[in-house]
């Protein structure tokens, strides 16, 4: 082929390209932010429990075990949906569970898992929000896995559903427990 | 009459007070460090309503980072330690003007790069057939024959 012949083909190729960003751009989700502390150390809060039935979390509890820390509220509808998969994921073992209850009343979010049952093993109080912010929280139900060396390692957007379980999250967590 | 109404309806919005978020905080007590706090609330994306910034924003989360804004000016931190504060949490995405920086290279110089090559492609384009027109090759004798005929009308034979 001569050089001519590529250069009437290079409209085609840069078409070819152009086309191959935007079909990749559709199954892309525009309105989940990757964390921007993928791989760094879990930032330094300090949160007092809930209440006295349960524990506070600080960061320093997340180092040595791999750790689930779910962001929820009880005005939070897609943590309703979530709930039934934190239950499932509760007393397993191989990971710790640790809950950071954000923006919300103590009395509402007691209520809350009275309901629904209590997954955590710790809970702590986000009532300002600021740890949330600390951890680049911007929707809650956010969740994240922790490394043994209280690494962020996965930031998972929005209410977790079976598929995210199989898919990402489970695979994850036996891959840090290893 | 009726016009003069339908334009008073169209004009009168452009002079109300917009809704602004912003507004609805406690202002600092400098005014100058409140409007550097505007500035860069003007900036700053909320990650709720993610086209709008945290000036426009009525999001909880927007309020909370115009009063992050506003608390790091009280402290005396300079515009881009407090930007740098939020990118630390939520990335670049967090800024509504994304930095320059060899990530983004491409977006920022893409579009000039584009430019440049169809302008070079566009002069060597019409150096090529503009050459060619200016220097029409001439007739041979025949041919000009043949065209003497056709404008005169004659067969040729």
């Amino acid at each position: 082929m001569n050089s001519r012949r590529l250069f009437y083909l290079l409209p085609v190729i840069v078409f070819g390209v152009l086309c191959a960003f935007l079909l990749r751009g559709l199954s892309l989700d525009p309105s989940t932010v990757p964390t921007a502390l993928a791989d760094k150390q879990v930032p330094v809060f300090d949160l007092p429990p809930l209440d006295s039935q349960t524990k506070g979390l600080a960061s320093s509890d997340l180092v040595g075990e791999v750790a689930l820390v779910n962001v929820f509220a009880s005005w939070c509808l897609p943590c309703r949906v979530e709930h039934p998969f934190l239950m499932e994921l509760a007393d397993n073992g191989a990971f710790a569970l640790h809950g950071v209850n954000y923006k919300d009343k103590p009395e509402d979010a007691r209520a809350w898992l009275d309901e629904l049952g209590d997954p955590f093993l710790r809970i702590g109080a986000d009532q300002d929000g600021r740890a949330g912010i600390d951890l680049g929280v911007y929707g809650v139900p956010e969740t994240f896995v922790i490394d043994r060396a209280g690494r962020i390692r996965y930031k998972h957007v929005g209410p977790i559903t079976q598929s995210d379980l199989e898919k990402y999250l489970l695979p994850l967590i036996r891959k840090l427990s290893r | 009459m009726k016009c003069w109404f339908i334009t008073v309806l169209m004009v009168v919005p452009l002079f109300l007070p917009g809704a602004i978020a912003f507004e609805n905080d406690a202002p600092l007590d400098d005014p100058v460090l409140e409007s550097r706090a505007r500035d860069l609330a003007r900036q700053i994306r909320c990650l709720v309503c993610q086209n709008e910034s945290i000036f426009d924003s009525d999001a909880d989360l927007a309020k909370d980072l115009r009063q992050i804004v506003r608390e790091r000016i009280i402290l005396g931190e300079s515009d881009l330690a407090v930007t740098d504060y939020l990118v630390a949490r939520y990335g670049d995405f967090v800024l509504l003007k994304p930095p320059i920086k060899p990530k983004t290279y491409l977006l920022w110089f893409g579009p000039a790069l584009i430019m440049l090559f169809a302008g070079i492609g566009v002069v060597r384009f019409l150096k090529r057939t503009g050459a060619k027109g200016r220097h029409p090759e001439a007739l041979s004798t025949s041919e000009r024959k043949r065209v003497e005929h056709l404008i005169s009308g004659e067969e040729v034979d």
